[in-house]
């Protein structure tokens, strides 16, 4: 029983794999036998770090020449499907470019994609996917029904990254077909924004701001304090659609999920939306000053209070420390 | 409007002296007010659907983008695209008093309950029936949030795609996007007809205007039914689907801790806390 066989959508980074592979693979390792990669590009330079993460084999697509995962990745998955090669389930990280692979691969292999998953539990020869609505108040879940392979799209940090200790994965050259007019867009040029401090995603400290602070210079004060504690600075979805701040930095359903050590909401209510990507912090402290904002509901402690006064006090008093 | 200025890296001079006309279609949602979410349904494990719709705010930005398109291009048109139960037109008339000039909504009995893949199904059908230039939608609705519909339509009528766009410029036949990233954005380059998935704040969504307002009583909507789309309804729906709920539970609650009120002193009292937790 069980699953046999799951492939997992290899990304990475300049640093080398992504967190979100490794804890993917992490999971997957737990539901079935063989766990395999599939990669958009040339998997020589990722081949040992998947294969000490517990893959077998890396299904490669070698440089896709500017050309997006989504088209290159997926129409390359269901050639593998067709030929009888394609395993009984997909697992893909909630991401930019997993997004895109899902999509385009559901719509090839006509098969069902379980969304923003947080936890996944054997059930028979199939998988249960946990997903959180309302802001994390229910839970939903969802299994698959039809004799496709299911595509499994996993939240970020839904799971640990754990090694397990394997050599290298074996890289098989996954070929490419023609991929038409769907495959004419490419990418002419890549920009990394640089921030000093750790990500935020990454951090152990993360301080994040809202609408609260009531305008964007203000936003200032959440970077002084970020950089006091050492922590990365984080936004509601309201004041990133008010560009006061970058979409990067957004916490939320729509933004990156955190869990940090210590999560520091000021000026933030608490929306449905943002509770999504912050719940799972190991402590979080709320300044706000309406008694009911929903995010005391969560808070270990909470502050009302006005953030211009109680901030200001903070920075000072942590940067005196 | 001079130009298809829709991010500040695009200078005027690069656009073309001569622009053809650009016929934009934008995907739409109309959802129960996020202010007032709703519950499911435990019967038809649906989102209750009692309460009025409005438009998702996530596509006012693509509806504001095609506009923008449009204006610069000096003629064309924006279509909206949208499917919804029992006929709802609240929210397209939102987006028509923006300034979009039609719309069509597809609305059926047989869709209840359809996934992300059927609705992809059905809105691909719909947008097949015009040639649009450029589909736009938002990355991902915001009550549903599966995000994968854009991509499936862009598949299903093997379209080229970029999602994510924070900014776009349309030059010609190319489309100019900065695609965004884990660090940073991607410059991609997408030859029309394609389809963009845009981000909130890639545009300032305008207001609808008293006049836009009382113009949109009179626009066009065309109301069609999956069989006018050629769509079998087994494909549609519960049955379409290939995924069931088993269950819907309340997740474990976090508890509430200490709530305070500040006299002045809050800041030591996070001070403390941050102190007793070791990461001073």
């Amino acid at each position: 029983m069980g699953v046999s066989k799951i492939w997992v959508y290899g990304e990475s980074s300049g640093d080398g794999v992504k967190t979100i592979t490794l804890e993917l693979l992490a999971k997957a390792r737990e539901l079935a036998d063989t766990v395999e990669v599939v990669y958009g590009g040339d998997a020589s330079a990722v081949a040992a770090e998947l294969g000490e993460h517990g893959a077998d084999a890396v299904h490669a697509t070698g440089d896709l020449g500017g050309a997006m995962q989504g088209v290159g990745v997926a129409s390359a998955i269901a050639g593998a499907v067709e030929a009888g090669n394609g395993p009984d389930l997909f697992m893909i990280g909630t991401t930019y470019d997993g997004r895109d692979v899902a999509g385009r691969l559901s719509v090839k292999l006509d098969a069902p994609v379980i969304t923003n998953v947080v936890d996944l539990e054997a059930a028979g020869d199939g998988v249960v996917g946990v997903e959180p609505v309302f802001g994390g108040s229910t839970n939903v879940k969802t299994t698959f029904t039809s004799d496709k392979p299911g595509i499994l799209l996993v939240r970020p940090k839904s799971f640990a990254a754990e090694p397990a200790g394997g050599g290298p994965a074996t890289v098989q050259a996954l070929a490419v077909p023609d991929t038409g007019a769907t495959g004419t867009a490419r990418v002419t040029d890549q920009f990394v924004e640089e921030s000093d401090g750790p990500k935020l995603d990454e951090a152990t400290i993360v301080v994040a701001g809202g609408r609260g602070l009531g305008e964007s210079d203000k936003f200032e004060m959440i970077e002084t304090l970020a950089k006091a504690l050492g922590g990365a600075a984080g936004a509601s979805r309201a004041i990133v659609d008010a560009g006061w701040v970058p979409y990067s930095y957004q916490v939320g359903q729509t933004g990156k999920v955190v869990k940090p050590d210590v999560y520091i909401a000021a000026g933030i209510s608490g929306a449905t939306q943002h509770m999504v990507g912050m719940k799972g912090s190991k402590n979080i402290v709320a300044i706000n000053k309406d008694p009911e904002a929903p995010i005391f509901g969560v808070a270990d402690l909470g502050v009302v209070g006005d953030v211009h006064k109680v901030l200001p006090k903070l920075i000072e008093a942590l940067e005196a420390n | 409007m001079s130009g298809p200025i829709c991010g500040p890296d695009f200078a005027l001079s690069q656009v073309p002296a001569t622009l053809a006309a650009m016929n934009v279609v934008v995907c739409v949602k109309q959802i129960p007010d996020p202010a007032d979410p709703g519950e499911l349904d435990p019967e038809t494990k649906t989102l209750k659907r009692d309460v009025k719709l409005i438009l998702d705010e996530s596509d006012s930005y693509g509806v504001e983008m095609a506009l923008q398109l449009v204006d610069a291009a000096g003629d064309g048109e924006v279509t909206l695209v949208s499917m919804a139960p029992n006929n709802e037109v609240g929210g397209l008339r939102t987006a028509l008093a923006m300034g979009a000039a039609s719309a069509v909504l597809v609305s059926d009995d047989a869709l209840q309950g359809t996934d992300a893949l059927g609705t992809a199904k059905v809105l691909a059908a719909a947008i097949g029936r015009t040639e649009p230039d450029l589909v736009l939608a938002a990355t991902e609705s915001s009550d549903g949030y599966t995000g994968t519909v854009p991509e499936q339509i862009a598949e299903l009528l093997s379209l080229p795609s970029v999602t994510f766009a924070k900014e776009i410029a349309v030059e010609g036949d190319t489309v100019k996007i900065k695609r965004q990233t884990e660090d940073g954005y991607d410059s991609v380059e997408c030859p029309t007809p394609c389809l963009v998935s845009v981000t909130a704040g890639v545009v300032e969504p305008r207001y609808p205007s008293f006049k836009g307002i009382m113009a949109a009583k009179s626009k066009p909507v065309d109301e069609v039914t999956i069989a006018d789309l050629g769509i079998d309804a087994g494909a549609v729906g519960w049955a379409g689907g290939g995924q069931e709920i088993v269950a819907i539970e309340p997740a474990p609650a976090r508890e509430a801790g200490e709530v305070i009120e500040d006299e002045g002193d809050a800041h030591e009292r996070i001070v403390a806390f941050l102190d007793e937790l070791k990461v001073l």
